[in-house]
């Protein structure tokens, strides 16, 4: 079995030739331009809660609103953050559905073909 | 007879006709593991969020929170943006590449026999660790729940332990899935009477019960103290406790991601749009629950107080003893009868996918090379199996007794699950390089890695003052010799370092070649197992 299908003219399986079509390039290219830095949206403010309650508690402890702190609204905040990044990667993959569809269909429009 | 059996017998009722029901449409593979993959996305969101809120989080963060403060609710925090990662990576590839197991995925590139025995093994190692937290927890609070009715410990177990089998064996995924929707319509429901009610003591005025919050006063060795309980660090102390802080959320942020219990509830689902739209439910459930365990915790420190609560069954029992601080013996048997049916759906939803694993993995894959030698043999070994590992965890869970010190075993399966399983399904779907070498050793350093840390940590290791007695007492009695209880900051790196080295130093050209199936398959769903016909 070939390894670099890339350079075959025609390429072993219909999974290959799925792989290199520019519909499926497409989609994931699509895909990474959302989840990439979504996902290291969410790492950076999820992991700068325990660094500034372990590493500046006096700072965090500052209160805000009566006697809530600083600390407490962070902490709150990310519950927001998760559900609006959840929102917006709901929204972003229905285009990715879209293009998977069609992704789909052609292949199995093909394979009945072929048979 | 006392309210609480009352209503842990309407429950055990109520579960056991579905069970019932469930039984007549669970035959088949794909109906009894799989529930048909006919659930809906809501139904399995709602089953999600019943599979993860444990008695850990309804009972364990409410104490935590009680005697802890602010620091408990950072567990909550971790709780629900984890599912950002089973959201944005795992979900959606799951079910469009696998059938029954997190072993599916890997298995299509990698050789199967190899990688699904050690996937196998971290399943029933995290499963099992998680599962007989849960019973010696649920023994000691069953127990201590219905004390007036003479239920012992070992009753309680043997209780837990018979009625998690029979959900697994007779009803299947269907049941399952069933127990998990019902327990989290309870716990919600439940909760959200609990914060009404703790929010109406403070008059509904949120600057009341936050400066409540601010002057909370117990004892401590005889001493009377104030503590603000928002300010971070009563449980965190220098010089480790900020870095056990970010282990802590290393483990839960990529561990949740590779529990194989919430991993296998994706495969129920038709399709992985229906596997996205209930990882949102389940985060809109998860995420309202652990912004009200502020009212839960917060609420029992300064309604029932610290003092209260350690002479009257401790920590676990705050949220109970809020309950009945506020709306008195009726309440307080309603929110038990909650917690029961908390751990029975719990330990039910690790049952079935350790018995899946064990099943699908090991007997039907690994030993009989992916053939069914007759009809029905993968669910009959399955059901078996669910008998066994659920006589095995009663019988361990006794042994230990209730005053066991297992709050660590929860922390081992999220570090398993972040340390070995998480990196392999990763690099499966996105590294064309990576190879069968590479999960076997990466699968094999997340788990000895996590284990033996957590030998080493201040959980298994320490010194005990004479008073302490038995299984309560720390397993070695020496200084311990890792700082933190939470293994994942070196164990993850560790996982993904041994899945880097064995992958480079062995070649594989057929799981480099299969790798564009894999990856046409998890991101479109071409060829997907389908859902079963009405």
């Amino acid at each position: 079995m070939p390894l670099e299908v890339k350079t075959q003219p025609s390429p072993a399986t219909e999974w290959d030739r799925v792989a290199n079509s520019s519909q499926f390039k497409d989609l994931m290219a699509t895909k990474k331009v959302f989840i990439v830095p979504a996902f290291v949206f969410f790492l950076v403010y999820y992991f700068a809660l325990p660094v500034l309650v372990g590493y500046a508690p006096h700072f965090m402890a500052i209160k805000v609103i009566g006697n809530i702190n600083l600390a407490y609204l962070f902490a709150l905040s990310q519950f927001f953050m998760a559900w609006t990044v959840a929102w917006l990667y709901v929204k972003a993959a229905g285009d990715f559905d879209k293009l998977a569809r069609d992704i789909v269909e052609k292949s199995e429009n093909n394979s009945k073909g072929g048979q | 007879m006392s309210t609480p059996l009352v209503m842990f017998l309407v429950f055990i009722a109520i579960t056991l006709g579905i069970t019932y029901w469930a039984s007549k449409r669970s035959a088949g593979s794909s109906a009894y593991f799989a529930a048909s993959r006919r659930v809906t996305g809501w139904q399995n969101g709602i089953a999600v969020a019943g599979d993860y809120m444990s008695a850990a989080s309804f009972l364990g963060i409410a104490g935590i929170i009680a005697f802890q403060g602010y620091d408990g609710f950072l567990f909550s925090v971790g709780w629900l943006v984890a599912y950002l990662t089973v959201l944005l990576v795992v979900a959606e590839p799951l079910r469009n590449a696998g059938k029954y197991t997190m072993a599916d995925v890997l298995a299509y590139r990698l050789k199967p026999r190899p990688v699904r025995a050690m996937a196998s093994l971290s399943t029933l190692t995290v499963s099992t660790f998680y599962m007989i937290a849960q019973m010696v927890g649920a023994g000691a609070l069953v127990a201590l729940l219905l004390k007036n009715s003479g239920i012992s410990y070992q009753t309680a177990v043997i209780g837990v332990g018979i009625l998690m089998i029979v959900y697994v064996v007779f009803g299947g995924m269907l049941a399952t899935t069933w127990v998990q929707i019902i327990k989290a319509i309870l716990l919600m429901g439940g909760t959200i009477l609990l914060s009404i009610l703790v929010l109406a003591h403070f008059g509904f005025h949120f600057g009341a019960f936050f400066d409540a919050v601010g002057h909370v006063t117990y004892h401590d060795k005889g001493q009377e103290v104030v503590k603000d309980f928002l300010q971070p660090g009563l449980r965190y102390k220098p010089p480790y406790g900020p870095l056990d802080l970010i282990s802590l959320g290393m483990a839960l942020i990529f561990g949740t991601a590779g529990l194989p219990h919430i991993l296998v509830r994706f495969y129920t689902v038709p399709d992985a749009k229906t596997a996205r739209m209930s990882v949102v439910w389940a985060m809109v459930l998860i995420g309202s629950f652990y912004i009200m365990t502020t009212f839960l915790g917060f609420g029992a420190a300064t309604i029932v107080g610290r003092d209260f609560i350690s002479t009257h069954g401790g920590t676990n029992m705050s949220a109970p003893l809020l309950a009945q601080a506020l709306a008195g013996d009726v309440f307080f048997a309603f929110i038990s009868a909650i917690a029961f049916a908390t751990i029975l759906a719990v330990v039910a939803g690790l049952t079935i996918s350790a018995s899946t694993s064990f099943s699908h993995d090991f007997w039907t894959n690994v030993i009989h090379r992916g053939v069914e030698r007759k009809p029905g043999e993968e669910v009959l070994v399955a059901r078996i199996a669910a008998f066994v590992v659920g006589a095995v965890a009663i019988f361990i869970a006794i042994l230990l007794g209730p005053t066991a010190n297992v709050a660590f075993l929860v922390a081992l399966a999220f570090a398993v699950a972040a340390s070995a399983n998480l990196p392999v399904i990763v690099l499966s779907i996105f590294w064309k390089r990576f190879n069968t070498a590479g999960a076997v050793v990466g699968l094999g350093a997340g788990l000895i890695a996590s284990i033996g840390l957590i030998m080493v940590s201040p959980s298994l290791m320490g010194v005990d003052p004479p008073t302490v007695v038995g299984t309560a007492r720390h397993l070695f009695q020496r200084p311990a010799i890792f700082p933190l209880e939470n293994p994942g900051i070196l164990s993850i790196p560790l996982g993904f370092l041994g899945a880097f080295v064995g992958t480079l130093l062995s070649h594989e050209p057929t799981a480099e070649s299969k790798f564009n199936e894999l990856l046409v398959r998890s991101n479109t769903g071409l060829g997907a197992e389908k859902a079963a016909a009405h």
